[in-house]
């Protein structure tokens, strides 16, 4: 197993570098796995693994476990999976189907066709960024962003699917909504989703 | 501590000019879920406060920016700590200390004279109903108790069993402008150097806190770094404190309130105290930051090394 790529993180946090997402969850596991590191914590991402420690005095031990840490590459990925229903009435929906030079109904079969992954969750409580959108509707970002995009907006964004968990600003394409409740903070867990979870949507 | 069937003791907000919020030491842990660990902005006077009265560190207060009056409807000891500005208990000027307030007892704390966010802690805890485990108010998602307006009635918890000090804790004052007017910065590495040419920019120059600076971060103007890598850097987990370097090269500082990820190479981080420094350097501040470096425990002594 080869050396973890570990750059400095300020006093109390180190952040790892990754090949890619599945690295940094089966990082993100190995860390969790560690007794006695008083690990705050561990947010896996695209390309990296943040762990931040409660006290800068634990930063130390954490930095000699990340030196001789085991990472299963087959570790048993997240079991969670989701179905969401989605009504096709996004604001963006014709223009998407324009841009990608195809009808409604193709840009909604391609986007239900879609094995999606959950690579990580951030930017917002509960907004998970999910992988496995057909390339076909890769798309930009809005020139410009809606200063509001209502709750359960179910939108697109280069390489990149994603629901609004809550109402807020965005740039993302909107393809249409989706009632599921995906955040709720007196909810336990708040959010229905981690990195790694297995995500469908139906119409 | 909860005081469950027993009558809620009371703590009105009977004047506000500015903005008051309930802040704790936050909720770490969630980040993987994208809700940020918030809290307090200046987590050191937050907790002065606290051990002061004898509560525990993770008791919720009051941050306040501005002024603001609190009546108090029971017995209460009350603590005032950061941002210093004239204190008046039923008309009267008082000092810093404990301060205890009869039934009915009136607290005026007038705008800071130096600093920006005053920290209100109370013997017992704002008694709100946490939040994900915290009952800090997030400004960006706007997670956990309301911020305070004219007419809020805090419950406050059972007293604990700690006794609070008699003295004020010395030497935890806020940072202020020293001699050349400047507040130093204690600085560490960050994962993201190599995006910019330059990283000892940080330290060559001063910077200047402006105006757009809230609990979610903190721009500074001054000399620009320069981006090597001007591609998107995929969005990682960030940390408060992360001095972030966007494409125009002017620094931003990720206060209490930042999103869990971000998408800025992050070239440096500050300190704990220097963030809680920064929470309570004014618009115009001018910053100066100094290198520090973490020491490691030495590694295996190999032999003919000392």
């Amino acid at each position: 197993m080869s050396a973890l790529d570990v750059l400095p993180g300020g006093e109390r946090a180190l952040l790892i570098a990754t090949d890619g997402a599945a690295q940094a969850r089966a990082v993100a596991a190995a860390v969790r796995a560690q007794p006695h590191l008083e690990v705050q914590d561990v947010v896996p991402a695209a390309r990296t693994v943040l762990v931040t420690v409660a006290e800068p005095r634990a930063l130390p031990a954490l930095r000699e476990a990340l030196a001789g840490l085991e990472v299963d590459p087959e570790a048993r990925e997240e079991p969670r999976r989701l179905t969401l229903e989605v009504v096709y009435d996004g604001e963006d929906l014709h223009d998407v189907a324009d841009a990608a030079g195809m009808s409604v109904q193709e840009v909604v079969r391609r986007h239900t066709a879609g094995e999606y992954v959950v690579e990580f969750i951030g930017f917002a409580p509960g907004f998970a960024y999910l992988t496995g959108l057909d390339e076909a509707l890769h798309l930009p970002r809005l020139a410009t962003p809606r200063t509001s995009v209502p709750a359960g907006s179910v939108a697109i964004a280069g390489p990149y699917a994603a629901v609004y968990p809550r109402s807020s600003p965005g740039g993302w394409r909107l393809l249409g909504h989706c009632d599921a409740v995906l955040f709720d903070a007196d909810a336990d867990p708040p959010t229905p989703w981690r990195a790694g979870t297995r995500v469908r949507f139906t119409p | 501590m909860s005081r469950g069937a027993t009558p809620a003791v009371i703590l009105e907000v009977t004047g506000l000019i500015g903005s008051a919020l309930v802040q704790d030491l936050g909720r770490p842990g969630l980040a993987h879920l994208g809700i940020p660990a918030s809290g307090a902005a200046d987590v050191g006077a937050l907790r002065s406060g606290n051990r002061m009265l004898g509560n525990a560190d993770s008791a919720a207060g009051l941050e306040v920016m501005g002024s603001i009056t609190l009546r108090a409807h029971a017995p209460l000891l009350v603590a005032v700590t950061g941002a210093s500005g004239p204190v008046r208990l039923d008309g009267e000027h008082v000092p810093h200390t404990p301060l205890p307030l009869a039934t009915g007892s009136e607290l005026h704390l007038g705008p800071p004279r130096r600093g920006l966010r005053t920290y209100v802690s109370v013997r017992g805890g704002v008694d709100l109903p946490p939040v994900l485990g915290s009952r800090a108010h997030d400004t960006l998602s706007g997670i956990g108790p309301a911020p305070l307006a004219v007419g809020t009635r805090l419950p406050i918890g059972v007293a604990p069993r700690q006794v609070p000090t008699t003295s004020v804790e010395p030497g935890r004052e806020i940072a202020h402008p020293g001699p050349q007017g400047l507040v130093m910065c204690d600085l560490l590495p960050g994962p993201r150097q190599d995006w910019v040419s330059d990283p000892q920019t940080l330290h060559a120059n001063t910077y200047r806190v402006s105006e757009l600076a809230d609990r979610v971060g903190t721009r500074l103007v001054g000399p620009p770094l320069t981006r090597i890598r001007t591609e998107e850097l995929a969005s990682e987990g960030v940390v408060r404190g992360a001095v972030q370097i966007p494409p125009d090269g002017a620094p931003v500082i990720l206060g209490a309130d930042h999103p869990v990820t971000g998408g800025y190479p992050v070239v440096a981080v500050l300190t704990e105290a220097a963030s809680d420094a920064l929470a309570q350097a004014r618009a115009g501040t001018v910053l100066r930051f100094r290198s520090q470096h973490l020491r490691w425990p030495r590694a295996r002594s190999r032999p003919g090394t000392s």
